[in-house]
């Protein structure tokens, strides 16, 4: 099962800049020129809870998720945007308040956030992310880990303005 | 004698060793109870496969074809009521998740083969309680197709899983499934014997 992982993250993580320029680029004309949006995954939004605070780290940490965000189009970095996370670690599940919270990009475009380490629940080891804010269309993300080893997970988010 | 101890020992190393494996998980200090009690309903759900075969086939020694049949009745029901403690469960942990895959919707692809193996042990429930009304040849042809499905569709959900089971306690169980419910399904060897059994018996 580990052997495919990897594939498997390769697909979902990084659909957002490789895959969606070319395919989703034929299907958004608008963005046919430049890197396309990223699609919101199935099952992203499950467990969300709006208005996660934004804090220095969740819970005890000892696992990171980082990540990018960029414009749609241009792939211009949007710093100062608000990422929240949440996932089912070794300090709660999904669904429970602990295991939510938010950070913001960096001048690069770039966010971090310490969290405690993801464990597999329902199947797989994963992150939930969600951008939902006014300015850009709502995306919701749940990256899968490529070994629940892992001590970290990196995702890019391309945002389309609204 | 020697063959028969050898039968029940391996019988009982299959279904022991995989469920001691996913009952000492590490992953269960960070769960819920009924969460655990989900998912080891799964667990249990899938050691009912291995047994239900050999049951109906009269195949554990010490164990006669009719009082096997009979317990295998109970164990299909014992595999409907963990079904509904292992969807229920889930429902209970993380409703969403559930609702996706109660809807193909899931993003994980082990959701949609758990579903379809859900459904179908529902409809041998209500197969096996029609059966009078529905005719032998129905039921026996219905059963059968069912019991592949069941299986394909478990088997398929538990590997495909990141969860408590071992990756290789949890890979030989299922093996021993399919090994054991393909000559279930396909001869008809266990079925005549039942016939005979029934009707002189003057039961059922």
């Amino acid at each position: 099962m580990t052997d495919f992982s990897p594939i498997r993250r390769a697909l979902v993580v990084s659909a957002s800049a490789a895959a969606a320029t070319g395919l989703s680029g034929l299907l958004v004309p608008a963005f046919a020129q430049g890197l396309a949006p990223t699609p919101t995954m199935r099952g992203g939004a499950n467990n969300y809870r709006p208005g996660a605070p934004i804090v220095e780290r969740i819970g005890g940490g000892g696992f990171w998720m980082t990540g990018t965000v960029r414009r749609a189009g241009d792939g211009a970095p949007l710093p100062g945007q608000r990422i929240q996370i949440w996932a089912h670690t070794t300090e709660g599940h999904e669904r429970d308040p602990q295991s939510h919270g938010a950070t913001l990009t960096d001048a690069t475009g770039a966010f971090r956030l310490e969290m405690p380490q993801i464990v597999p629940a329902f199947g797989q080891p994963h992150g939930h992310l969600a951008y939902d804010d006014p300015e850009f269309e709502t995306v919701f993300l749940r990256p899968v880990m490529a070994s629940a080893r892992d001590t970290s997970l990196h995702v890019d988010f391309v945002l389309k303005p609204v | 004698m020697v063959r028969a101890a050898a039968i029940w020992a391996g019988f009982v190393t299959l279904l022991v060793v995989p469920a001691w494996v996913a009952a000492t998980s590490p992953l269960l200090a960070w769960r819920e109870p009924v969460y655990v009690a989900a998912g080891f309903a799964g667990v249990i759900a899938l050691m009912l496969l291995l047994v239900q075969p050999l049951l109906a086939r009269g195949d554990l020694p010490g164990v006669a074809l009719a009082r096997g049949r009979r317990v295998h009745r109970w164990t299909g029901a014992a595999l409907v009521a963990a079904v509904l403690i292992h969807v229920g469960g889930l429902w209970l942990t993380s409703p969403p998740d559930v609702i996706d895959a109660l809807t193909f919707n899931s993003p994980t692809p082990f959701s949609v083969w758990g579903v379809i193996a859900m459904w179908a042990i529902f409809a041998t429930a209500v197969l096996a309680l029609l059966r009078r009304k529905i005719g032998l040849r129905l039921w026996r042809r219905g059963h059968r197709a069912l019991a592949l499905i069941i299986v394909a569709g478990t088997v398929l959900h538990a590997i495909l899983i990141e969860g408590t089971m071992g990756t290789f306690s949890k890979a030989v169980l299922c093996l021993a499934v399919v090994a054991v419910t393909l000559p279930a399904v396909i001869t008809f060897r266990g079925w005549a014997a039942w016939v005979r059994s029934a009707t002189t018996s003057g039961s059922d």
